[in-house]
């Protein structure tokens, strides 16, 4: 039986009809057309599709969207505000920890639910931490320097960004 | 005329832009989650599509009951192979495959029915109605087995189950080996593994029936070449078929072909006059795999006592899976990459592509170059210890330098792969720790090259490889049309910092539009490490083109001739008289009063050496990246576990354009050398059946497997390349299996010669126990360092 369900994302309410088997990441992505969640394996094993709930990251692969009620949840798009990055968003970028992209929006949640729960993560708990995210890419560098970027303060004043240019 | 003879900055190889580690272009949308890739797509009235894969790997079709499908309520249409049966494979060399299987399938995962419907639970339902009987055959899954069948054949046509063979001799191997002082000689294995993008692939079809053209949303790396498939395959004229290619998440080769859901769903879209979505399940990715191929190699090197290489014997046995794909290239590719880096003029080659019942290998990464350098660095390690000379001399003794012509036609017009081997050896104190380090601790080297694009493609090869067309104008900057594809690799962000360069203007003010067949012209794609020499080289002299006449209406306006103008910082100026100056867009502007908007263009072939020996269109290109690398290793004496503590790479990419992102294409070509050393591999079962199709237990390396990683760039310049840059996106993916086994070698003393190298095989090995011919008897699994009996 599909039940409604209210749904907390990015300090604004949804009311969205689920089924009782409905992944949070299906409602985001298809529901309410909030794609930048990304789906690589649906089984819990790539962390593409991490979101943050309750401050800490989860698979919303593999987190019942009935579940998810009276939660506070926040998905990449509600990193970014008034056109400002996040200062881990602002540091992938410009240390150049995206590549393909489509483990990107995964591996900022992640890093954000890290820095969250210890804001001065050492090099090992930042490897411990990021450990859940598959990056085909880039060989996981120059994401650790971006995480060890924002630990270390760099990004601070939330610098505002400019598009990728200079 | 030299259209560049008055750029004295870049005479003197000083840029503005290129050479700057500039963020990804589109780096904003990817961090902010806007950027769209194929499934993020949604258009007005879309259905999706879902396809029923085979249980078996070989079997006949006998029966396909698909009515309670089709009367099942939201489903729109149902599809067999019978439908749209026309064969196709990269360049139509031996096309058998289909979009869905026609009679016969030939792996485990092929797709039989396929099913449109308005949402996709509804097509997964509907596929649970669909009842397919196969006769069951013989499944062939070793290469060995594909050989002795002569009369279980996978496809008719195929005696003894061969795809292709391949035959090259160059100078007397025979004579050169019976002179030799030292001959080294082992055979080799490595494994199957796929590319592991985390995006697996994706198609939207939007047939439109007003004007009976399609639009096609596709993951691919060939946009031009998808939309000959499609063409050939669902029978529309080519110009009738518009590409677009979204972002891409990854390639890495594997999404250099056609997947059978791409006209499955173009056959589904015109069936129903709606586009049709359809994405694969993770499962389905691994069953199509297109990663690499699995191989068996048998080497034999011979060197005099000083150390110079004399002679070079290789033969191989392709596994090429269930199709051709882009095996052909493959076989012959290995033959080439076996001419370089060292300087070895005597080379045999022999090497046979089969048919099996397996997801068919296609191009991954270092396409060819994992299998030779395996085999080849392996064995120059083996012989270093013969000779007593140490691993990194041998290596510099016979080390390629500019202007070495190979015994083929290959010529190296540019190398800087001596530096690259100082470089690694000095940082990690080589030749110190080499044979001294404590028993369990180890280091290894390993070196390789890989080509800067084909001087030869096998499609389209006789028409530019790439094509560039530059509007600049007030109302819109300069915008770049070309066709090159940004995968992940970052060229939107080059091609962008070329353009930038030539015009002295900020990055802000070019548009780079690409991956779309409608707007960008006809390029050769991103493969073969060819982006940013090759488009390179096109967007730079569509640049120019455009520049000159930019140049032409400053020159009249400063009384300066055209040819004494540079351009930098937005301004256009003499080179003579800094003060003589207009500014760029105020010269453009004059240029759009008198002559209207400015078109430049320009486009890119390299040079096409001709040979006369079989496989010469393969080999040849323009440039070579080289690389040189180190690993150091901890084997736990009692598990046989290989932990691998620091790697060092040295880089030869020319100038590079924009350092960040050859760093990150070194580390991450690394990593997924390391996968395929320590725990890649697709596991097959007697069956045929994939045991493993999955992020699960197919394990690529986490953030846990990555050693400290210490990558240099060296200094150099190609002056042959468009602003001195070549290929990096491959070459380092290539000697990281070989770098790995030397440092197990030198920690525990046992050579390892079978992919992936697993606890089990470096604990059988230390006990003396022989390992290999598992992967024959038995299934090893690397994940879960079990051996698994045959079913």
């Amino acid at each position: 039986m599909k039940q409604v369900v209210q749904l907390n994302i990015n300090d604004s309410p949804y009311e969205v009809m689920v089924a009782p088997n409905e992944t949070l990441a299906d409602v985001v992505r298809r529901k309410l057309g909030m794609t930048g969640t990304k789906l690589g394996c649906e089984q819990g094993d790539c962390g593409a599709c991490t979101i943050l709930i309750d401050g800490r990251s989860h698979l919303s692969c593999i987190t019942l969207a009935v579940a998810s009620e009276g939660k506070e949840i926040v998905t990449i798009e509600g990193l970014e505000k008034d056109g400002k990055l996040d200062p881990i968003q602002q540091a992938i970028l410009e240390k150049q920890g995206v590549q393909c992209g489509i483990c990107t929006p995964g591996v900022i949640m992640s890093a954000k639910g890290l820095l969250n729960e210890n804001p001065e993560p050492s090099h090992a708990e930042i490897v411990v931490g990021m450990s859940g995210n598959l990056c085909r890419c880039t060989g996981y560098e120059k994401i650790f320097d971006a995480v060890e970027a924002v630990a270390a303060g760099e990004y601070d004043d939330e610098k505002t960004s400019q598009a990728g240019a200079e | 005329m030299d259209q560049d003879s008055a750029y004295t900055r870049e005479q003197i190889r000083e840029f503005d832009i290129v050479g700057k580690s500039v963020p990804r272009v589109e780096g904003y949308d990817k961090v902010t989650g806007r950027a769209e890739f194929t499934d993020d797509i949604d258009l007005h009235g879309m259905t999706y599509a879902k396809v029923y894969c085979s249980p078996v790997a070989h079997g006949i079709i006998k029966k396909i009951d698909a009515g309670k499908a089709e009367n099942y309520p939201g489903v729109l249409a149902v599809m067999t192979g019978k439908d749209c049966p026309k064969p196709y494979s990269v360049n139509n060399l031996l096309p058998t495959e289909t979009a869905l299987a026609v009679e016969k399938v030939v792996y485990f995962g092929e797709g039989i029915v396929a099913v449109a419907a308005i949402n996709e639970q509804i097509a997964s339902e509907a596929l649970e109605l669909v009842d397919v009987d196969i006769e069951e055959l013989e499944p062939i899954v070793t290469a060995q087995e594909a050989e002795n069948s002569p009369d279980n054949l996978i496809h008719d046509f195929a005696k003894n189950n061969t795809n292709h063979t391949a035959e090259q001799h160059f100078g007397d191997v025979d004579d050169a080996l019976a002179k030799a002082d030292v001959v080294v000689e082992e055979t080799f294995y490595t494994s199957s593994v796929n590319g592991g993008f985390i995006e697996p692939q994706s198609v939207v079809a939007d047939y439109d029936p007003g004007k009976d053209k399609i639009t096609v949303y596709n993951c691919n790396q060939l946009p031009h070449m998808l939309q000959h498939t499609i063409s050939k395959t669902i029978d529309m004229p080519v110009d009738d078929i518009r590409v677009i290619i979204p972002n891409v998440g990854g390639g890495f080769g594997g999404k250099s072909e056609a997947t059978p859901s791409v006209l499955t769903a173009c056959f589904l879209s015109r069936k129903i006059g709606r586009p049709v979505k359809l994405t694969y399940g993770r499962d389905e990715s691994l069953y199509q795999n297109k990663g690499r191929h699995a191989c068996h190699l048998s080497l034999k090197l011979g060197f005099n006592k000083d150390g110079t290489i004399q002679a070079l014997d290789l033969s191989v046995l392709l596994d090429g899976g269930a199709h051709s794909g882009w095996g052909f290239v493959v076989l012959w590719f290995i033959a080439a990459l076996t001419h370089l880096p060292y300087k070895v003029r005597n080379i045999r080659y022999d090497g046979r592509r089969v048919y099996t019942n397996k997801p068919t290998p296609g191009a991954q990464r270092s396409f060819g170059g994992v299998q030779a350098r395996t085999a080849v660095e392996s064995c120059f390690d083996m012989a270093a210890e013969k000779l007593g000379i140490n691993p990194y001399e041998l290596r510099m003794i016979n080390a390629v330098e500019t202007g070495y012509k190979c015994p083929s036609v290959v010529e190296v017009r540019h190398a800087e792969f001596k530096k690259c081997l100082e470089s690694v050896a000095e940082r990690s104190d080589f030749v110190n720790k080499w044979g001294k380090l404590p028993r369990g601790r180890g280091i290894g080297m390993a070196a390789g090259h890989y080509s800067s694009g084909g001087a030869f493609l096998l499609y389209n090869s006789s028409r530019a490889h790439s094509t560039a067309n530059i509007r600049v104008d007030t109302e819109a900057g300069a915008t770049v049309f070309c066709g090159v594809t940004d995968i992940g690799q970052g060229s939107t962000t080059v091609m962008s910092q070329i353009a930038c360069e030539v015009f002295g203007i900020p990055m802000r003010k070019v548009n780079f539009i690409c991956q779309d067949t409608l707007l960008s012209p006809m390029d050769n794609g991103t493969m073969d490490s060819r982006a940013t020499y090759g488009a390179g080289h096109a967007v730079k002299n569509a640049a120019l083109d455009a520049r000159q006449k930019i140049f032409a209406v400053a020159a009249a306006h400063l009384g300066v001739r055209a040819e004494q103008l540079q351009c930098k910082e937005e301004r256009i100026s003499s080179i003579y008289d800094d003060n003589r100056f207009i500014g760029f867009w105020e010269a453009v502007s004059l240029h759009q009063d008198v002559k209207g908007t400015i078109f430049g263009t320009g486009d890119y072939t390299p040079p096409q050496p001709r040979g006369d020996y079989d496989g010469k269109i393969i080999g040849p290109s323009p440039a070579f990246g080289f690389t040189a690398q180190i690993a150091e290793v901890d084997v736990n004496l009692r598990t046989g576990q290989v932990k691998v503590l620091k790697y060092y790479e040295a880089t030869d990419c020319g100038k590079a354009v924009n350092p960040a992102s050859v760093e990150g294409q070194v580390e991450g070509g690394v990593a997924m050398g390391l996968g395929q050393a320590l725990i890649e591999e697709i596991v097959v079962d007697r069956k045929g059946r994939v045991l493993n199709p999955n992020l699960h237990d197919y394990k690529i390396p986490t953030t846990m497997d990555m050693p400290e990683m210490d990558t240099v760039i060296v200094d150099g310049y190609d002056p042959t390349s468009a602003y001195g840059g070549k290929e990096v996106g491959e070459a380092p993916t290539g000697p990281v299996c070989a770098a790995i086994m030397n440092a197990v070698y030198d920690a525990v003393g046992v050579r390892l010669t079978e992919l992936p190298i697993t606890p089990e095989k470096v604990f059988r090995a230390m006990r003396g126990q022989h390992s290999r011919g598992l992967e024959l008897e038995t299934t090893t699994i690397g994940f879960a360092n079990a051996k698994i009996r045959s079913v």
